[in-house]
């Protein structure tokens, strides 16, 4: 569902421009406000959470898509952890729908799904290892698991057939979510070149982060 | 297919583990009707790797599993082959039952009441399991349903289909490598039936021999050639 939110970006807390193929890792609290926002169109922005203080409890895209009985992730969508917790909520999507299905991409699920001699290209699970890494405190690779793909279009059809599609997403479309809880955002801006999730030229986003209005 | 090396049943609700070997085959049969198999895959020689619900599915281009179907690794790696298949669909999607969902959906049910028939989950049957081969709810990721149906409509509505795997039907899995498989027989969690009423399943385990250069699953499209190709260098 399109939705618009009425926040304002001169008074975010935290405004930070991330550049394609980089990853980005930052808590953020309960009550506040996480905006991405697509600022040249098209672009993926794979994105893990987790219960800040308790890795275990991570992003579940099963349990989101059961708990809401739909694939597509829109405004309303409340994020759940493997624990049956809500993490987030959507509360603004000028999109209208996002993916958690079709997962980030792989140095090696590249060799399989366009060729062996692709190993060398960047992709978004380098990014997220990455990020934990230099995080620390413990998170690891199989804390990686399946992710949001903010902006990406990847329809299932009633005979079961997954496809990737072109975008629905343009210049200056965002998604913007609440947090109920305390949590860790780690996002990889994709580097994909090999499919239409990026329109074949990865770009920046914009993420932004608003405190909660007392 | 031989002889079965064993068979073994996995009772209504229950938990099964066995790391199948490279060269053997499970075969599953829904012997009642309605089952569900909630089930995961770990490589038993390095755990981390896993398997991948994402990888499987876009590698595939697919949202259902069935014969000629790969179970990708998150390493670019076959775990398992499916190798037939009676059923056609089987659902990649819906993920498995929790305490709370099963409380709400059924009541409440304990051991002090009701012995081994109390209400299980999968959740919980999936995290002690994997307790005993160190490890753990951090290594969860995505199962698969066998003999469950889930559809998408154009609007992305989740529909389970009942009745949709009729007493007898099976599929059978090759292992590609040692693969380290977690079963649970728990319901779908999408089965909108009211009542507790998880099915049983049969199982054997043969030899088959490795896939061969015209296999169904290898030939079935490009990108399992190459991940059989991959899974191949693993052993070299």
């Amino acid at each position: 569902m399109l939705t618009e939110s009425p926040r304002n970006p001169a008074e975010a807390c935290a405004d930070t421009v991330v550049a394609a193929g980089d990853p980005w890792i930052h808590e953020i609290r309960k009550g506040q406000y996480l905006r991405i926002l697509d600022l040249e169109g098209n672009q993926a922005a794979d994105t893990l959470f987790y219960n800040a203080h308790d890795y275990e409890d991570r992003y579940s895209a099963q349990d989101t898509i059961r708990a809401q009985g739909n694939i597509y992730l829109t405004t309303g969508t409340r994020l759940m952890s493997s624990k049956g917790h809500v993490l987030l909520t959507i509360v603004a999507d000028t999109c209208g729908r996002h993916d958690t299905l079709g997962g980030a991409c792989a140095t090696e699920s590249n060799m399989v799904r366009y060729a062996l001699e692709k190993r060398h290209m960047h992709a978004c699970r380098q990014s997220f290892l990455k990020a934990a890494i230099e995080w620390g405190r413990g998170l690891e690779k199989r804390d990686i698991t399946h992710n949001i793909n903010f902006f990406m279009n990847v329809p299932v059809t009633p005979e079961g057939r997954l496809t990737f599609e072109d975008g629905v997403s343009a210049p200056g479309k965002y998604v913007e979510l609440r947090a109920e809880m305390d949590v860790l955002a780690l996002v990889s801006n994709c580097p994909q070149l090999n499919n239409p999730c990026n329109a074949y030229d990865p770009t920046p986003i914009r993420v932004l982060i608003w405190d909660p209005v007392d | 297919m031989g002889a079965p090396l064993f068979e073994d049943v996995i009772r209504e609700g229950a938990t099964w583990s066995h790391v199948l070997k490279r060269g053997t085959a499970l075969r599953l049969v829904d012997t009642h009707g309605g089952a569900n198999v909630g089930a995961l895959f770990y490589n038993w020689e390095n755990p981390t790797e896993r398997y991948n619900m994402p990888d499987t599915l876009k590698a595939q281009h697919t949202a259902r599993l069935t014969k000629g179907d790969v179970l990708y690794s998150d390493m670019g790696r076959v775990l398992c082959s499916i190798i037939d298949d009676s059923v056609g669909w089987h659902d990649p999607l819906g993920g498995c039952s929790n305490g709370d969902l099963v409380t709400r959906k059924y009541g409440p049910s304990r051991y002090q009441e009701h012995r081994n028939a109390r209400h299980a989950n999968a959740w919980d049957g999936f995290v002690i399991e994997l307790e005993k081969y160190g490890l753990g709810a951090r290594d969860m990721v995505a199962p698969l349903n066998f003999f469950s149906r889930v559809s998408v409509d154009p609007d992305g509505t989740m529909r389970f289909e009942a009745g949709q795997s009729p007493a007898g039907s099976f599929v059978d899995l090759r292992a590609e490598m040692d693969v380290l498989v977690v079963l649970n027989t728990c319901q779908h969690p999408l089965d909108p039936s009211p009542v507790y009423a998880p099915r049983p399943v049969s199982l054997s385990v043969r030899r088959v021999p490795p896939p061969a250069a015209d296999d169904i699953c290898r030939i079935s499209r490009p990108e399992n050639q190459r991940g059989f190709t991959l899974t191949e260098r693993y052993f070299l």
